[in-house]
């Protein structure tokens, strides 16, 4: 597989900061992968999402998508059309007053003909599973059905990564799942780079990769399989590990031994259940 | 309670005069004014007002709709009448009593004044009940397409209106929100005089403009990442097309025209 993003030595500072709140990252993202960015408020994961289409720039070091350099502004509208973004808030990223209209907005800044554009809407709402709502207005939507309707709308450019900042957020859990699967299904079966930025654990479980940042630099990188089982050192980031690799470190705790590894609920009760489940 | 309130006025539908183009709609708004400011006397107002009666009648739209919104003019109107009864001088003298005196020719063109100031804007109610915002901000900016060789923003203000649109009923929502968390730390936005009414106001509007910018400043980002890049190069899914119908509505309004400037210099 080919690298689609690569950081080389990236820091940046905002304006008025005395510190750089990303000190030199090095990462590079598999082309067809999905990567999880997992860290608290203030661990620099937004800024670092926000320099993968050139919303921001790097003070120094660079970002190269696909071979570009984000800083040379004659790449910034093939950069954008790479690496789409979804945002936090649903509200603040639906341009239009019809759903249909807002999925155009991407494809028409891109000037691309009408008909190819209608072909594009209509299988990005489809994939999103928000076709029978095109000529709906937002905001008479439920949040996940707005998220899934900005996600078509970044589809629709046809990017190959989408990078998605706390999409989840403001989102009651049916949306959260909602969005989750949605973009899980876009990686699984369409190949689109997926790179999620998020604060909770239990939505990296699904992820191929996880990098963990605190504190401006990435403090581990792996499978969430090699990386949760690490719970000591996630405890000392502030992190915590998800529910289920919890539950087995406190049997542990209590003199059973248990793999860590087993992080999704099945693989959970699975482990449980050799060595429990004999007794009844 | 904002909730309630019906922007731009449309009354969805899909009559003919729903159907038409929304660029031939403004036209035929603009030709319908002009005929209305040339008509004169009897013969031009009646073909004036048939015009608009047969469009109403074909948009189905209800004349409720029509008289409630023409009522908040009730007043200009009355005022423009009584000036006119008392103003305007003639040779057939009516009434005379102390210094004032009322002539035919005052009656006439009172009675016609306010005729005129009420055509014109069930006119223009007749566009914007039948035409929705985002398609009257696209017809507008194809038609305001020529001034930007004069380097008129047309797109820019284009697009700034139908975000402007997008995004009313989302700050009136934030407006309901806010006004409940002030009610429930105690504000009280209902009583007191007007400057009291003004004050408890402040502490709504302060939140509200500063969650507009933080969401147009989003709103810029998220824009910029999906390429935007001004109107430049730009396609659009949905292109304004004129059928048959629009140019059929067109010749009607210039047969409109004609005919009322025929009748204006017959004098009738």
């Amino acid at each position: 597989m080919s690298t689609i993003i690569k950081t080389e030595k990236l820091v940046f500072t905002y304006e008025g900061a005395e510190t750089p709140t990303l000190k030199g990252l090095d990462l590079e993202i598999e082309e067809g992968s999905f990567v999880a960015i997992l860290g608290h408020n203030g661990s620099g994961k937004s800024t670092l999402a926000k320099h993968l289409n050139g919303i921001l720039l790097p003070t120094s070091g660079r970002v190269l998508v696909d071979g570009m350099d984000t800083a040379q502004e004659e790449n910034l509208l093939a950069v954008r059309h790479t690496v789409g973004m979804v945002f936090q808030n649903p509200d603040n990223q639906i341009v239009a007053n019809v759903v249909e209209d807002d999925v155009a907005f991407g494809p028409e800044n891109l000037g691309i003909p009408p008909a190819e554009i209608r072909r594009r809407v209509d299988d990005a709402l489809t994939s999103v599973q928000m076709y029978e709502f095109r000529n709906h207005a937002p905001h008479l939507l439920s949040g996940g059905q707005k998220q899934r309707v900005a996600i078509a709308g970044i589809l629709a450019m046809k990017p190959r990564c989408i990078v998605l900042d706390e999409p989840t957020a403001m989102l009651d859990p049916v949306g959260r799942g909602e969005v989750l699967d949605t973009i899980t299904r876009l990686n699984r079966q369409e190949g689109i780079t997926v790179i999620l930025v998020t604060h909770h654990m239990e939505e990296c479980i699904g992820a191929d990769r996880l990098v963990i940042m605190s504190g401006g630099s990435i403090l581990m990188d792996g499978s969430p399989r090699e990386i949760f089982p690490r719970v000591e050192e996630m405890e000392a980031a502030s992190l915590g590990v998800p529910d289920t690799t919890r539950l087995l470190y406190a049997l542990n705790r209590q003199g059973c031994s248990l793999p860590l590894e087993a992080i999704t609920t099945e693989e959970c009760a699975q482990a449980l259940m050799r060595v429990f489940g004999h007794k009844e | 309670m904002l909730r309630d309130i019906t922007l731009g006025q449309y009354y969805p539908g899909d009559t003919l005069i729903h159907r038409l183009d929304p660029r031939t709609k403004l036209v035929l708004t603009m030709v319908y004014i002009v005929a209305l400011f040339t008509a004169i006397v009897y013969a031009g107002y009646a073909l004036v007002f048939l015009f608009l009666a047969v469009s109403i009648l074909i948009s189905r739209i209800r004349l409720k709709s029509i008289l409630s919104g023409l009522k908040p003019l009730i007043v200009i109107v009355l005022i423009t009448g009584i000036l006119n009864l008392f103003y305007t001088k003639g040779e057939h003298l009516l009434v005379h009593f102390w210094r004032i005196s009322i002539y035919w020719e005052g009656v006439e063109t009172a009675v016609f004044m306010a005729l005129r100031i009420m055509l014109l804007i069930a006119g223009t109610l007749l566009l914007t009940y039948t035409t929705s915002p985002l398609q009257l901000t696209d017809g507008l900016e194809s038609l305001l397409n020529p001034l930007k060789k004069i380097h008129v923003p047309v797109h820019e203000l284009a697009m700034m209106m139908s975000i402007a649109l997008r995004f009313i009923p989302t700050l009136i929502e934030e407006t309901d929100k806010i006004m409940s968390a002030q009610r429930a730390r105690g504000a009280d936005f209902e009583t007191g005089g007007l400057i009291a009414k003004a004050k408890a106001l402040l502490p709504l509007l302060i939140p509200l403009f500063v969650s507009a910018f933080r969401r147009a400043d989003e709103l810029a980002t998220a824009m910029e990442s999906r390429c935007y890049h001004g109107g430049e190069g730009r396609t659009r899914m949905k292109q304004l097309r004129m059928a048959r119908r629009d140019w059929a509505a067109l010749a009607v309004g210039v047969l409109l025209l004609a005919l009322v400037i025929l009748f204006r210099r017959l004098g009738i």
